[in-house]
């Protein structure tokens, strides 16, 4: 069974649920014939890909639904090979290209240009060109980057690109010059809440308004992790009313785990059990900086009004720093370390 | 062997080869071109803004005219992004040589072609010795064809060293049929030893009043409907860019959908009441409404700081502006706010330059904008 995320997907453009005026806007770019390059940013759970998918339908109809996966072997310069994964249907690519680290410049190169010599083949195409759908694109390469930049002008009438960002900020000026902007913004809570009561009404579930206000809070405007967790509370419970739990994620539960021990107990035992935690929160795939991030708000919520500035100032200063820096946990701990100084210091003062 | 440097060339003999009805192609080519290139200036009187360098250009142009050759230097054109330099060698190439003699005559590579030390050595130098062809008779009377190559290399800024320094030497060697011109943003990045084998043209940015009329030009032949203030927000948004801005333009155009006539019956029937606002302007910019900004400053200045700023800054995440932008706007309204005295300023700014250098390491934008808040509202409130 598929999870409802993918089942209630939309799947055209007149399916989508909020951002009315967006959707009409891709409509009429769709309809036009003069499709240009376009830079999709917006946050995680947003509904960027699904709008996406939904403007390629309406670009070449029901045809891009037929998907296959390819697996394709690249050689960089220094004869390395790499394997690469693309999701291609007849009239459009899709590809990660963040996948192969430092080496995206030869995949972006080489794919974009085998793409642009080939015509389309289909000649009840609805367009002549092909589109290709580069996702993650805030992580290209500087050198990707600018190979991009010459390709979409030399290879405008065969080739479109959309790019899916979470951010604009690490996209060079000459792309973001080349490209129509979309922004799409995150949902309401109403939007939310919509999208849940519609979810529930599909799958024959009963309509607990409360409880979609409180998980459409709990997930920040992310609809993707809205959904989910309204999935988990169903399989979780047999009958939901307003006052259900939503069950949280278990890192985030370990995290605010540590944050109420780190608060209540500042001594070097605590730190080495601690390390021990973070060590199990990264074998388990968890990122360091959605760790740090979410430790620090579980702090903020912890301390004094005082002390919220400088848990911010110095979880941004760690965060940084591991991006910077090579170890992650190093930094993890130092944060951990300097709130329980700060903290001293601030209990200590009082005191006094 | 020339006609395989001129993108041009080699791009209609790709659009002429590849669609089976080449004719559909003609008429549909103009519509797809980026109005940046459909509005390159033509002549170098049809240049913008540049009044100085021009009328310099245009008197070496008539002094070559009539001495023959050696007038025109080499020559480093520099300038922020947009202002016109690539359009000025453009056209005065095209008024030397004309629209036959300009393929064998001018190399144009930029930054996107490879460029490396080999290139230099091979292509640049190949090209740059390479005899001159005689302009077919008759010819010369329209165009001056002074017996000279231009070489132009664009966005030369980004290239290495050892490839500037390769270039040295050819400069000089064949300097009795070739010239350079360089063409680059930043001219601290050329190495002294070609910076000085130039003459320097700098280009500043544009006025508005020049960026106005010119973008209004384009409107009115793109038959785009456009509201009073959104020329001004063009501007404002592209900050002297009129490359950008006329790029802003085409992608406002096509949102309302006024580009989409076919031809020019379809054009007259067309004319519908979609006008371009200064909202789809800052839409396709990607600018914050100023109230936006407003309400991070407000709750910057509120009492219970953290609080309201976070929810502000947990909106303006969600809503998916960029970090950068919100850093920029944040800057422009702090700066220009007289009520915070300059010793906060001061510190602000500094806290700005360290946010900055963070979030272009990757640093996570959720935090370091929240952590730019609350620095700058602790300064704020004098701690």
């Amino acid at each position: 069974m598929a999870l409802i995320v993918d089942k209630h997907r939309p799947k055209s453009l007149d399916d989508l649920t909020y951002h009315d005026e967006l959707s009409s806007r891709l409509h009429s770019l769709a309809q036009c014939g003069d499709f240009p390059h376009i830079l999709v940013y917006g946050p995680s759970g947003a509904g960027k890909k699904t709008r996406v998918v939904a403007t390629l339908k309406e670009l070449f109809g029901p045809g891009v639904d037929k998907i296959k996966i390819d697996a394709r072997v690249f050689q960089t310069s220094s004869n390395r090979k790499l394997e690469f994964n693309i999701v291609a249907s007849v009239y459009h690519l899709e590809i990660t290209p963040s996948d192969v680290g430092n080496y995206d410049r030869v995949v972006v190169q080489d794919l974009l240009k085998e793409v642009a010599q080939t015509q389309q083949v289909d000649q009840a195409a609805k367009q002549k060109f092909k589109v290709v759908v580069i996702n993650e694109a805030e992580n290209l390469t500087r050198d990707a980057q600018a190979a991009l930049r010459r390709t979409m002008e030399k290879y405008s009438p065969n080739l479109r690109l959309i790019l899916l960002a979470n951010s604009i900020s690490n996209i060079i000026a000459p792309i973001r010059s080349r490209t129509l902007l979309i922004r799409v913004a995150a949902p309401t809570h109403d939007n939310i809440c919509k999208v849940l009561a519609a979810s529930a009404k599909k799958e024959g579930w009963p309509v607990v308004p409360g409880l979609h206000k409180r998980i459409a809070e709990e997930s920040k405007r992310n609809l993707r992790r809205a959904l989910l967790m309204y999935e988990a509370v169903h399989s979780q419970n047999e009958k939901v009313t307003d006052t259900t739990p939503i069950p949280p994620p278990d890192w985030e539960v370990l995290i605010g785990q540590i944050a109420n021990e780190v608060v209540n107990d500042r001594t070097p035992a605590r730190i080495l059990a601690v390390r021990a935690q973070f060590y199990d929160l990264l074998t388990h795939c968890i990122p360091a900086t959605t760790i740090i991030k979410t430790l620090a708000f579980k702090l903020v919520e912890l301390v004094d009004d005082d002390l919220k500035g400088d848990v911010i100032l110095h979880a941004a200063t760690y965060e940084s720093r591991i991006k910077e820096g090579t170890k992650v946990i190093f930094h993890l701990e130092a944060f951990v370390v300097k709130f329980m100084k700060i903290l001293e210091e601030y209990l200590m003062a009082m005191d006094m | 062997m020339a006609s395989f440097f001129d993108l041009k060339a080699r791009k209609a003999a790709a659009a002429n080869g590849a669609s089976s009805s080449s004719e559909k192609k003609a008429t549909e080519n103009p519509r797809l071109q980026p109005w940046v290139e459909k509005y390159r200036p033509k002549t170098l009187s049809d240049v913008t803004a540049q009044d100085h360098t021009v009328t310099v250009l245009q008197r070496t142009l008539q002094a070559s005219n009539l001495t023959g050759a050696e007038k025109l230097p080499h020559m480093l054109f520099y300038g922020p992004p947009g202002t016109g330099k690539t359009s000025t060698i453009l056209a005065l190439a095209k008024e030397l040589y004309g629209p036959e003699m300009i393929k064998s005559r001018v190399l144009e590579l930029n930054a996107s072609d490879e460029r490396g030390i080999s290139i230099v050595r091979e292509k640049v130098k190949d090209f740059a010795r390479m005899q001159l062809t005689n302009p077919p008779p008759g010819y010369k009377a329209r165009y001056p064809c002074p017996p000279f190559k231009i070489i132009i290399l664009d966005e030369a800024d980004s290239m290495t060293q050892d490839a500037q320094s390769a270039l040295r030497r050819t400069m000089e060697t064949y300097s009795k049929i070739t010239r350079f011109c360089l063409i680059c943003n930043y001219v601290t990045r050329i190495i002294d030893p070609l910076a000085s084998r130039c003459s320097k043209f700098r280009f500043k940015s544009l006025d508005q009043g020049n960026a106005k009329r010119r973008l209004e030009d384009i409107a009115k032949l793109e038959d785009v409907q456009i509201e009073d203030g959104a020329v001004d927000a063009l501007i404002r948004c592209s900050d002297g860019d009129l490359r950008k801005a006329i790029t802003y333009l085409q992608s406002a155009a096509r949102l309302v959908g006024a580009s989409s006539s076919e031809d020019d019956d379809a054009d007259k029937m067309d004319v519908d009441n979609k006008t371009i606002t200064v909202k789809i302007v800052e839409d396709i910019a990607g600018v914050i409404p100023d109230a936006t900004i407003q309400k991070l400053v407000k709750a910057m200045r509120s009492r219970d700081t953290y609080r309201a700023v976070a929810s502000v800054v947990e909106d303006l995440v969600a809503d998916g502006w960029s970090a950068g932008q919100t850093m920029m706007q944040l800057n422009q309204a702090i700066i220009y706010d007289e009520t915070i005295p300059d010793v906060q300023k001061n510190r602000i700014v500094g806290v700005f330059s360290e946010v900055d250098k963070r979030l272009v390491n990757g640093a996570e934008e959720h935090l370091a904008i929240l952590d730019l808040a609350l620095r700058i509202s602790k300064i704020m409130a004098g701690r």
